[in-house]
């Protein structure tokens, strides 16, 4: 089935087969030949078989659904929306924000909260930047509305800790300047993920 | 009536019976914890999962943290339980088990070496207890092992336990008979109860062995076992979908796991039938019978997890309709039809 097929959604357009499922016993006799008739069928050998068939791929073709979670992990999507990052200039390895506030703003759960100042040049410099995570609804507004795409949602998902609000700094987030490699670009919230075609699969109605 | 393989063999002693049925006790406790690791890891691999992995290699050790965790639980006796009988239930159910198991062959006879003090030289039996109606003591205990499950199901105050008491009830009832019934053609044509007997019919090859003879027997039987060690797809009594937990509902702890044990001995039990009376039983006279029917037992057992990784249950009004209009005329059938043939 192509792409275009499957993105057709005028009902009545497409085309159905139904399937053949007979009618319902209803005199005793017909009930009792309807047992026999599925006794002999050996429809309880197939089950047997297709279990047996899924250990067998399991155990020697190593066709295993099991992730070890905590030390295995699903790769996520891109634009899966978890702790912020605040990512850092490849050329000169300084932060991208530009302290204009635009987040604070937009944070629809008043949990940033930021000051900045002037620095030595009359720059202006975040001297204070604070994601209150015990609020923080990862909306992905901040991410949207900022002009360097300097904050962004990261990969780490396991935010569970011992107190209900859990504070961020702005150290904490930064990526790390030996991991600078390693920084991965944030096309801003909207933005279709790169594998999403590949994502796109056949519902699985036929059985 | 002493059956004629005991002749040739060391005189059995007091001794040794006892020897003999704490190696079951021991062996079978630990067998059938091994049972729920080997049912949880089986049914896993039938669903590509791992089961249990990280308590020992390959999670060999979960055994050992269930059994912890299981005698560690705090026993709950619920507050208008009648006590005395919530308390013994569970003991019902493990002892009959392992009653059942003392006419049973199980694992080979040997004699106790010499250098062991006090015991040595004792000739351990095959078979606790060798009577010459075994079949009937064997089925006859797991019968008596209804008593558990619906004596705890009542005690306990709990509706679901009620109802979980009431299938036990309806299905173990029903499938005695069916059992019964099913492996009376067998001993129609070998003529004794005695195990040993049955064994000594089928000593001539794969071609000697019951199955052939009695098929319609074999399937029956099997299927009453199912029904009577409550194993998928008649799993009714705790069936968790419907009843909670049945009968079991409202116990912990060790209480519990002595339903459990018992349960799974039950299935040993039922196997080692199975694999006697139909497949042939073990070859006393080689050095690896005893491994052959190790093999049936295990195969059986596999079968009864294999079988719940395949199959949906069934209600109960189906599991009385199968019991009282297919299986037992078919049983009855099969036995008038044998008994027809021996007469001809
Ligand atoms: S994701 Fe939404 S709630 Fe969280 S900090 Fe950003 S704007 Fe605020
Ligand atoms: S919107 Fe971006 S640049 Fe502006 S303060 Fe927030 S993080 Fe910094």
């Amino acid at each position: 089935m192509s792409l275009e097929q499957f993105k057709n959604r005028n009902v009545g357009t497409q085309n159905y087969t139904t399937l053949d499922v007979g009618t319902p016993p209803e005199t005793g006799t017909d009930k009792f030949l309807q047992v026999i008739r599925r006794a002999v069928k050996g429809e309880l050998f197939v089950g047997l078989w297709v279990v047996m068939r899924t250990m067998l791929q399991a155990l020697f073709k190593n066709d295993m659904h099991t992730v070890k979670y905590p030390f295995e992990k699903l790769p996520i999507s891109p634009r899966y929306r978890a702790i912020h990052d605040m990512l850092i200039l490849l050329e000169s390895g300084n932060y991208r924000c530009i302290g204009c506030g635009l987040c604070e703003k937009i944070c629809i759960s008043n949990c940033i909260s930021m000051d900045t100042r002037y620095d030595e040049n009359q720059r202006k410099e975040v001297s204070e930047y604070t994601i209150n995570f015990g609020r923080c609804i990862f909306c992905g507004y901040c991410a949207e509305v900022c002009p360097e795409l300097a904050i962004v949602h990261g990969p780490r998902y396991e935010n569970a800790s011992e107190q209900r609000a859990g504070f961020s700094l702005f150290e904490d987030m930064l990526t790390p300047i030996d991991k600078l490699n390693l920084q991965q670009e944030y096309d801003g919230f909207g933005a279709i993920s790169p594998n999403a075609d590949e994502n796109i699969k056949q519902t699985p109605l036929a059985y | 009536m002493e059956t004629t393989l005991v002749e040739n063999l060391p005189q059995v002693t007091a001794a040794g019976v006892i020897i003999k049925a704490v190696l079951i006790l021991a062996i079978i406790s630990a067998l059938a914890g091994f049972g729920t690791f080997i049912e949880r890891k089986v049914l896993a691999f039938m669903q590509r999962r791992l089961g249990p992995m990280h308590v020992g290699p390959y999670g060999l050790l979960q055994i050992a943290a269930d059994g912890i965790k299981l005698f560690t639980k705090e026993d709950i006796v619920p507050q208008h339980a009648n006590a005395f009988i919530f308390k013994i239930a569970p003991i019902i159910t493990a002892a009959t088990a392992f009653i059942a198991l003392a006419a049973v062959p199980v694992f080979p006879d040997f004699t106790v070496p010499e250098f062991i003090p006090l015991l040595g030289g004792t000739f351990v039996p095959s078979i606790a207890s060798d009577l010459n109606i075994g079949v009937l003591f064997v089925l006859g205990m797991m019968a008596a092992g209804l008593y558990g499950p619906l004596l705890a199901g009542m005690a306990q105050a709990n509706k679901w336990g009620i109802l979980g008491a009431a299938r036990t009830a309806v299905q173990f009832l029903s499938y005695e008979v069916v059992t019964g019934l099913s492996i009376l053609a067998p001993i129609m044509i070998v003529g004794s109860l005695s195990f040993v007997d049955f064994n000594n019919y089928q000593t001539a090859g794969v071609g000697s062995w019951m199955i052939w003879q009695q098929p319609v027997a074999f399937v029956l039987f099997l299927i009453a076992g199912f029904a009577e060690t409550n194993r998928t797809p008649f799993d009714l009594l705790e069936h968790e979908a419907e009843v909670v937990s049945g009968y079991a509902t409202e116990y912990s702890g060790m209480r519990w796991g002595m339903f459990f044990i018992g349960e799974y001995a039950n299935m040993i039990t039922i196997s080692v039938i199975a694999a006697i009376v139909f497949l042939g039983g073990y070859d006393a006279a080689s050095t690896f019978g005893w491994l052959t029917i190790m093999l049936k037992i295990a195969f059986f057992f596999f079968l009864m997890l294999w079988v719940r990784a395949a199959w949906p249950h069934v209600r109960p009004d189906q599991l009385m309709w199968l019991c009282w209009k297919v299986l037992m005329p078919i049983a009855l059938l099969n036995i008038l039809i044998t008994a027809l043939v021996l007469l001809g």
